[in-house]
Formats: C-alpha cells, structure tokens, sequence
C-alpha cells in the first residue's frame, strides 16, 4: 500500500489558488524564509478521496465485522445515540460556558444530563455517589486507587499493598503502581476464582484495598464474593470493583450490594458508547457515602431552587483528575442509551449477552479444550494448548480468523490459561453471525490438524501479513521520512 | 533436559545457588517457550537490597509483560546487561548466555526449591 506522499509527483495539483485580491505584505526578512520545498504531497483531488476511502476500507471495526474482543465488551454503536450527540445546542458548548457569570443559566441541560447519569449509574450499581471526570477505564481504576490512597491517609493509616487476582482486569496492577502501591497477585484455584486460602494469607493491616473483576476475566462471577468483601473489611480494607465485566450482571447483582467500597465503569463498554481507537471513552467512578467527600472536583449539585451549579469547595477531594466533567459527548451518548433501553431493557441486553457466549461455548466445546467451563457468563476462554504441540497456537487463529472476517478474539489473557483466546460475543449479534463463528472456528481446528504449516501465512488478506513484532519493539521506526520508501 | 545442577521454583525460575550464598537466577525454558519472543528486559540496579517475592526484574515479550520474582531477602551483586541489547538470549539459551540477575541472599527461602525431577513433574502437570 502507497502512503500519499508515494503517489506525489511534480506536475500534479490538487488545488488551485484564487487570484490575491488584498495587497501583498512585505516579504518576511531572509532568515525566516523556508529554504527547500515542504514536503506535502503533490496529488490531485480524486486521487486524495480515493486515497482516504481505500485506507478506510481496511479499517476492521464493529460496523463491518464481528468484533468478539474478550473482556473489551465490542458492542454495537447504536446510531440514534450519534444523532442526539450531533445536537447543536449539546454539540456547540464550550467547556468553560458553565464556569462563567450566568453561563449555568444557559448550560442547565448539560449539567442536568450528567446529574441524570451520575443517579442512574448510582442506581445500577447500588453505589451513593459517582463523578464522570475519568476518561478511559484505566483512567477510572487510577481515580479508584486515589480515592484509597485519601481514605486510608484521612485517617492517619499508612497502608502499603492492593490484592489483585491474576483473573483480575489486566489494567489493574499498573493502576496500583501509579497510585504508589505495591501488588500482592492471588493465584487463582481450580475452578477460576482467587483461591481463598492464599488471600487470606495476603490479607493483612497493610492491604490498603482489593481489586476485584466480577464475573472476572474467565467469564466467572466469584462465589465467595461476600466472604471476600467482609475479609477485606474487617482488616480496614476497600473493596474495588473494576467494571469491565458490568454486562455479565445488569441488574442482576449491583457492586454495591456485594460490599464494594469503589466502582469504575466503563461506558464504551456496558453502555454502548464508541470504543477504543474509535472514540474517546468514558470511565465513571461511583462510591458509598463515606468516600464521597473525596471524590474529584468539581461535583455537580442541585439546589433547592431545582436548578443545578457545579461545586468546587471540596476540601478532602482529590482535586482534578481530567479538564471538566469528562468527555461529555460520551456521557450523553451513555444517558441516551440507559434512557432508551430502561430497566427492563438493561436486563434483557445483558441476558442476551450471556446467552451468546453461552451458546458459542457449547458449541466450541466438543472441538476445543475450554478449561473453565463451568458458570461462565458473558465470556469464556479457550486453550489453544492442543495444537499447540502441531505448531498452530493461539496467535495463529487470531491472524487466521483476520482472512476470515472475524476480529480475533483476545489472545494471552488472562495468564492462568496457556494459549488463552478469550471470547465475548455481546448481546447485540444475531445468530447467524454466531453460527458463522463456530463455523469458521471448527473449520480452522480441522486445518490446524492436516496443514499446520499454512497457519503461518496468514493473514493473507491484509496489507500486512505478520509484522516483525520482535524488531518493532527493538527498532521502532515511527516516522515517515520524506524520499524514503514506505515498507508496506 | 533440565539441567542438573540448579535448582527450580514453580514460578520457572531457575537458581544457581554457589558459596556465600550467591545464586544466580534465570528463567526456565519452559518459561521462555511460554512468553514467546523476548522483547525488553528491565534490568535492576546493582546494590539494590530487595525483599523475597519482590519482582527486580520485568520481561515483555510479544505475548505479555511478566515479572521475574526473587526467591529470598538479599543485595543484588550484578545484572546481566548484555541483556540490554540481546534480550533474545533468555530465548536462545535461557541456562547459560540468558542468566539474569545474581543476587547475595540475606534471608530464607520464601518458595520451596525444586530438583530437576521434581520440577520436571511439576511442569507435566500443568498440561
């Protein structure tokens, strides 16, 4: 594939300049003169379109394939949520219009937006308090993390570690260390959950907190979730909720009646907003009352008068930990959507959800070894282990799924499964796209047993086959020099 | 194919324990298969004193990013900083050119030490 400077040539314009119809300013003194030529492509206007539109066919997204990212949540994009973020009087506010003198008079449906989101997503998660300000999910478990730092260092404790399983939310441990924790990693037990004997070894009056992920990254909601949340309370611990997993159990079970002190969420995930290199995402945080005081600010409140104002005297509060409330057309899109869908609909969606991973999983079971079968619910994980031995691992269905217009489900994660692919189909996919998964898996066991060696040649139909991910890492080579040849 | 003369922990890490109680320690091959191509090794700095079960080392390879643990309390005496520029060489010979770090040891063994057999049985039955 050319990049657009390859296709530049000299005689080529895509533009042409009006005649000047202002007089000429003096020319700039010599020294700030450009000497050579800019480098900008030289190329015609419909080579440019068709340049764009070809390099957006390439693009392997959720409008054009089925996307089954483990633990990535990959729903579908519902488009009225798009039209109602497009409305001019939400799209067209500047940040700072709340902030100024009379701005909250004229801004008092965006902040009435968030104050809704911030109560319904309370109310999902049974949680007292939520601040929206996190932009991402890792963003939310950071704010998480501080929100422990400040409880513990409010009341003089000085508490060193956080527990985390190794099912647990990938994310999670980077999160602690940025806090400025150290991880204490719980091995899980035979039937995928963190083994409760090593935790309660772990657990002691340095354990500033647990991050749990529930159901976790196996698809298995925790049976000993109520004996872990009292455990962590009794030594004066917290108890962090990482909401990836939230579809597994809307409105089934609420973090907060389980006793979690602290939940992130992750809108781009549970609530159907853009995600990951498609958008910005949105990572809410959500408390009980006693951590509410530390949330970041500013908070939005309502008066008596029923108008809403945003508040900045917050003494305990962590501060800012993002400009302004978060990214608020995401927010918008989340409120549309909760709105739209309602209680029953939330339930129903997330029924549908684990249904689906249910159904691909009976299915896949007599062709593939899936070491955790038992009570998974939006997620499963097989072990690519078997053909390992004969070559093909689980990097090699990935890129074989790619020529097959399937994403490839998450590979290597979580670490207790060797050969890992983790699958969430979500609830928003028909069955015949499900059918067509299990087709297209069974057909790629069967290969992997007669020609292994083929394995290595895919993806065949990418423009790329199989990167050199060893020299990427060792020589990465970012940047586009003008004159040299591209290596696509 | 395991080497004899070291020791093994179920963590893949092999230790080569000598006089004064210095051990070097590496990662098994084993453990090398599973990660897949090394990419990056963050090394710790000589005369760090670290606590067992502390990780002084990070490897990222292609699949993931994983932590080499120590087994005991003690110094670090010398890194292998050839592994700077050759990370490839836990993959190439993971008990030789690939050791990682060597470390005088203060305190008792957090983790049980396994022989060649016993960690050999320990592998077969995580398959």
């Amino acid at each position: 594939m050319e990049l657009i400077f390859e296709k530049s040539s000299e005689d080529k314009r895509g533009i042409k300049l009006p005649h000047s119809d202002v007089p000429q300013a003096a020319a700039l003194e010599k020294q700030y003169l450009r000497t050579g030529t800019t480098g900008l492509p030289n190329i015609s206007e419909p080579e440019v379109v068709r340049h764009y539109t070809c390099l957006s066919r390439t693009n392997f997204c959720i409008d054009t394939n089925f996307y089954p990212l483990g633990s990535c949540t990959m729903k579908y994009n519902p488009r009225f949520t798009e039209k109602i973020a497009c409305i001019d009087s939400f799209a067209s506010i500047h940040p700072l219009q709340p902030q100024l003198v009379k701005g909250g008079i004229l801004t008092q449906g965006a902040l009435q937006v968030i104050y809704d989101l911030e109560r319904q997503l309370s109310e999902i998660t049974g949680m007292h308090s939520f601040t929206t300000q996190p932009m991402a999910g890792a963003h939310g478990e950071l704010t998480g993390v501080m929100l422990i730092a400040a409880w513990h260092k409010s009341r003089g404790d000085k508490r060193e570690y956080i527990i985390i399983p190794d099912s647990g939310h990938g994310t999670n441990p980077a999160s602690a260390a940025i806090a400025g924790y150290k991880v204490k990693t719980i091995k899980s037990d035979k039937n995928g959950v963190m083994d409760m004997e090593e935790y309660r070894k772990a657990l002691d009056g340095k354990t500033a907190g647990i991050m749990l992920t529930c159901p976790n990254t196996l698809g298995i909601f925790n049976p000993h979730i109520k004996e872990i949340t009292e455990l962590a309370h009794s030594s004066g611990a917290l108890m962090y909720y990482d909401g990836a997993n939230l579809n597994a159990i809307l409105g089934k079970a609420r973090p907060g009646d389980l006793g979690f002190d602290i939940v992130h969420l992750n809108l781009h995930k549970t609530f159907s907003t853009p995600h990951g290199g498609g958008g910005p995402g949105a990572g809410p945080v959500g408390v009980t009352k006693e951590l509410a005081e530390f949330l970041p600010t500013s908070r939005i409140i309502m008066r008596d008068d029923g108008t809403y104002a945003l508040e900045y005297q917050k003494p305990s509060s962590i501060g800012y930990i993002s400009p302004f409330y978060g990214n608020f057309g995401i927010l918008l899109r989340a409120y549309a959507y909760i709105l739209y869908m309602g209680r029953d609909g939330l339930i129903e969606a997330s029924e549908n959800a684990v249904l689906n991973a249910n159904y691909l999983k009976s299915r896949l079971r007599e062709r593939f070894n899936i070491p955790f079968p038992d009570g998974t619910l939006h997620e499963f994980v097989i072990s690519a282990k078997n053909f390992a031995d004969g070559g093909v691992r689980a990097l090699d269905f990935a890129k074989a799924l790619i020529d097959r217009g399937i994403h490839p489900p998450t590979v290597y994660f979580p670490l207790n499964v060797r050969e890992a692919i983790m699958v969430e189909p979500t609830e928003t996919e028909s069955k015949e796209t499900l059918d067509n998964f299990i087709e297209e898996m069974i057909k790629l066991a069967d290969l992997a047993e007669s020609s292994p060696k083929i394995f290595h040649n895919f993806p065949a139909t990418t423009p790329v086959c199989r990167p050199d991910e060893v020299a990427a890492v060792k020589n990465p080579d970012l940047r586009y020099r003008v004159g040299s040849q591209s290596q696509l | 194919m395991l080497p004899k003369e070291l020791s093994y922990t179920r963590e893949h890490e092999w230790l080569k324990v000598s006089d004064e109680n210095m051990v070097i320690i590496g990662i098994t091959d084993y453990a090398q298969e599973e990660l897949g191509d090394i990419t990056f090794v963050e090394l710790p700095e000589v005369g760090q004193v670290i606590s067992g079960g502390d990780s002084p080392v990070t490897l990222e390879s292609v699949k993931a990013v994983s932590s080499v643990y120590s087994p005991a309390a003690g110094e670090i005496i010398e890194v292998n900083s050839r592994l700077d520029d050759e990370p490839e060489l836990i993959n190439e010979s993971p008990y030789t050119d690939g050791w990682i770090f060597k470390i005088r040891i203060t305190g008792a063994m957090i983790t049980p030490l396994l022989s060649p057999g016993e960690y050999q049985e320990f592998i077969d039955s995580l398959d």
